[in-house]
């Protein structure tokens, strides 16, 4: 993970040319920002603050209303296990069981490693496959909690963690 | 240009995550190894998602074949039985699709539309090119009638006109509210102001709900077309469609219908040589539920924090940036060409009194069949239950239907004979929604799902009014008490006092219908929260506080298993001796249950 204070500014001022004549832009310029850098850094929000001329406390204040914005790092997989009514009555329950014994981390942390870090979604909408989960963007169906370790394994003996 | 068999892969968000994409790959290998030549292409959701993955096959001249559930193994053998040797493989084939010759030996596969129980009630006018077209080819779309509703519409109408067809069809708000879309429209077009905008709700955030993702992934441009339409009834020449981030490849295929679209000129400047012009951007949400408010939805757009505000003024006369603005959803713009081309007294024969056409609905819960079921408005919820999605699942018992997600009700059994309308699904307490349909059986508790909603708009809530912010919370902590086995005697008087005082006071939409899930679930089954409170009882099993495990003595072998795996030592017995559990020391954390070789322990009320 980057270094707040080497932060690739370039980026961000490409990010914002993009976006600077359509109104409204924002949220898409916070999202690119959060694509470059896995989440978005308090010194990259303040830089965009001064370009856009607006106080840091407004773009915070977007930050936090909307789920999708991360303000600490995140880990390099994202799994986010489906809390949608189908999947509640198919027993998802189970499932965060097993993950949660697995990464030993609570819902909404990063393992140690930051390999993987750990979500709850709303619903994926893949109701007829429930119970489900999504690592990145492959989703998981028909799961049963027996499956969970083998799954999380493709995911490990990545880079920087065959230790 | 001669005719080739045509194979086309079901690669919408369901079928891609059944392993759709694999089954793409292993049927182009198979192609090659047998140097078949086909025309291998995909195609969006047609809505048995219980058959996912769906391979269609068709060879010139003879019926498309349909194969549901097929696996990576299997699908080069059935794909070359097929195309090679005229076999069809009865394991996989679940029905044709169209006319044409077939060996007589085949003469008993049933019509996929007409026959298969699941689709016989269906009637499919917005989901008419789902499953049919590939999404990512724009000539697919105008081989089957696509963009002629808006070519009719801007060369040989006058907006007033459109308005006048949308108001006689009376198609209304597909999104939950109803509100006749032709009003919505007329007062968009009587709106004062130098810019308009059309607006599409793509951000269906209710858990249970896939309608709209399936028609953005398998026919964006019926929706483009519907908006582009509106765009000249109303007097706008810009679009957003607001699309919610979880939906990638609904994002993707948006983005992509757009640029061809423009290619074409379906969109952009002087639209089929006339003075029209119509331009559309996709706006991705970034998670928040309460953005599928309409207000609060623009906000976003704006690029704000996505919170409602108190309306009049309504978005036709200020909307996005001040400006007026038609906000329909994606189920209703898909609908307008159909509206369009057909003419509204057909589409408004479709229906009841008050509710015209079709609705979309998402089949989801303990049925046998789950999926997208596109059925006219009328239909009983019996019909919907039992003939199309075929009952509930192992021969279990129906005990409640879930419709309209957070902002709805649960509909008990004697009110199964309820035609699905707006107005009658309203007056049960529910409603109609956005389409969600959740069908529960007899182990479901209905305290435990109204907590489980209540959970989802608390979490849900913006903050920006009390009732909302305040009084879910409250209602929710009761409920927690309730499914935790310390509910008090008065518990019930007070979250209907607590609920109907949100339901009137809320600022928007989310929370005015937030207690819905409780209030219906109180007034139909309301003897099941007096036994969680009085009896200390969940007759569902599902409320583990109030449970207890027990060790069957006939089962018990006295293994010991159990008794080594429970963190907190809470069973005894001696080897070889029947074990106990002990009530009060027990966690119910269920590790003696996984451990138990002889199926000996289970939960018990």
């Amino acid at each position: 993970m980057k270094a707040e204070n080497d932060l690739n500014y370039a980026a961000i001022d490409n990010i914002y040319d993009t976006w600077k004549s359509q109104k409204g832009a924002l949220i898409p310029m916070l999202q690119e920002m959060q694509e470059e850098f896995g989440y978005l850094p308090r010194t990259a929000l303040e830089y965009l603050a001064k370009k856009l001329h607006q106080p840091i406390s407004q773009i915070y204040g977007v930050c936090t209303f909307y789920s999708q914005f991360h303000l600490k790092p995140r880990g390099k997989h994202i799994i986010r296990v489906c809390q949608g009514t189908a999947c509640h009555v198919r027993g998802i329950a189970k499932i965060a069981t097993a993950l949660e014994e697995e990464l030993e981390v609570p819902v909404g942390d990063t393992t140690e490693d930051l390999l993987f870090t750990y979500e709850s979604v709303a619903c994926v909408g893949c109701c007829g496959l429930a119970p489900v989960m999504m690592i990145d963007d492959v989703t998981y169906g028909r799961l049963n909690a027996a499956a969970v370790p083998d799954i999380l394994k493709k995911y490990e003996g990545g880079e920087g963690n065959d230790s | 240009m001669t005719a080739k068999p045509k194979i086309v892969v079901g690669l919408g968000t369901c079928g891609i995550a059944a392993g759709g994409r694999e089954i793409y790959n292993a049927i182009e290998k198979a192609l090659t190894e047998n140097n078949i030549d086909a025309e291998l292409t995909q195609t969006g959701c047609i809505g048995a998602c219980e058959n996912e993955v769906l391979v269609d096959i068709a060879k010139p001249g003879q019926p498309r074949i349909s194969y549901g559930k097929v696996t990576e193994e299997k699908i080069g053998e059935v794909v070359t039985n097929h195309l090679l040797h005229d076999k069809i493989d009865r394991e996989f084939a679940l029905g044709k699709i169209g006319e044409g010759e077939l060996s007589a030996e085949y003469d008993d596969l049933p019509y996929f539309f007409t026959d298969l129980p699941f689709y016989e009630k269906q009637v499919r006018l917005c989901l008419r090119n789902c499953g049919f077209i590939n999404p990512e080819k724009i000539d697919e779309y105008v081989e089957r009638d696509g963009y002629q509703a808006l070519k009719q519409v801007i060369t040989e109408m006058k907006p007033e006109e459109v308005v006048e067809v949308i108001k006689s069809s009376g198609l209304r708000g597909r999104g939950g509210g109803g509100f006749s879309t032709g009003m919505k429209w007329q007062f968009t077009m009587n709106a004062v102001g130098d810019k308009k905008y059309v607006v599409c709700n793509a951000d269906e955030g209710d858990p249970g709900a896939f309608m709209d993702r399936s028609i953005l992934e398998g026919d964006p441009h019926s929706v483009m077309e519907g908006m582009a339409i509106a765009g000249y009834a109303v007097g706008a020449d810009e679009g957003y469609i607001y699309c919610r981030a979880e939906y990638p490849l609904a994002v993707n295929r948006l983005k992509m219908a757009i640029e061809q679209a423009k290619e074409k000129n379906f969109l952009g400047d002087n639209i089929f040589g006339t003075d029209f012009s119509f331009n559309l951007k996709v706006k991705e949400g970034a998670g928040a539920f309460v953005c599928g408010e309409e207000t609060a939805l623009l906000m976003s757009i704006e690029g704000k924090r996505g919170m409602p505000r108190p309306r009049p003024p309504f978005p036709a006369n200020e909307g996005l940036f001040g400006k007026p603005t038609c906000l329909n959803n994606v189920e209703t713009f898909a609908n307008v060409p159909v509206v369009i081309l057909d003419g509204p007294e057909k589409f408004a024969s479709i229906g009841t009194e008050g509710s015209k056409g079709t609705k979309v609905f998402a089949l989801t819960g303990s049925i046998n069949r789950t999926g997208l079921a596109e059925v006219p408005m009328g239909i009983t919820l019996e019909e919907v239950v039992y003939d199309v999605a075929g009952g509930i699942i192992d021969d279990g018992k129906f005990k409640a239907v879930q419709a309209g997600g957070p902002s709805g009700g649960c509909i008990p059994e004697d009110l199964l004979h309820l035609p699905i309308d707006y107005d009658s699904l309203t007056e049960a307490g529910a409603m109609m929604g956005s389409g969600g349909l959740v069908v529960m059986g007899e182990d479901t508790c209905m305290v435990d799902i109204a907590r489980y909603f209540l959970s989802f708009t608390q979490i849900e809530s913006c903050g920006k009014c009390t009732p909302c912010r305040e009084g879910t919370k409250r209602m929710l902590e009761i409920l927690e008490r309730i499914v935790a086995g310390e509910g008090k005697p008065d518990d019930i008087e007070k979250l209907k006092t607590l609920g109907e005082a949100i339901s009137a006071t809320a600022l928007c939409g989310l929370g005015q219908t937030a207690p819905n899930p409780v209030l219906t679930t109180l007034r139909y089954f309301q003897e099941e929260y007096e036994q969680h409170i009085f009896d200390k009882r969940c007759v569902a099993g599902i409320c583990v506080d109030l449970m207890f495990y027990l060790i069957d003595a006939e089962l018990c072998n006295g293994c010991g298993r159990c008794r080594k795996a429970c963190p907190v030592s809470a069973i005894s017995g001696d080897k070889k001796e029947v074990h106990v559990i002990d009530k009060e020391t027990c966690i119910k954390c269920g590790v003696c249950v996984e451990k138990c070789k002889q199926e000996a322990i289970s939960l018990q009320s």
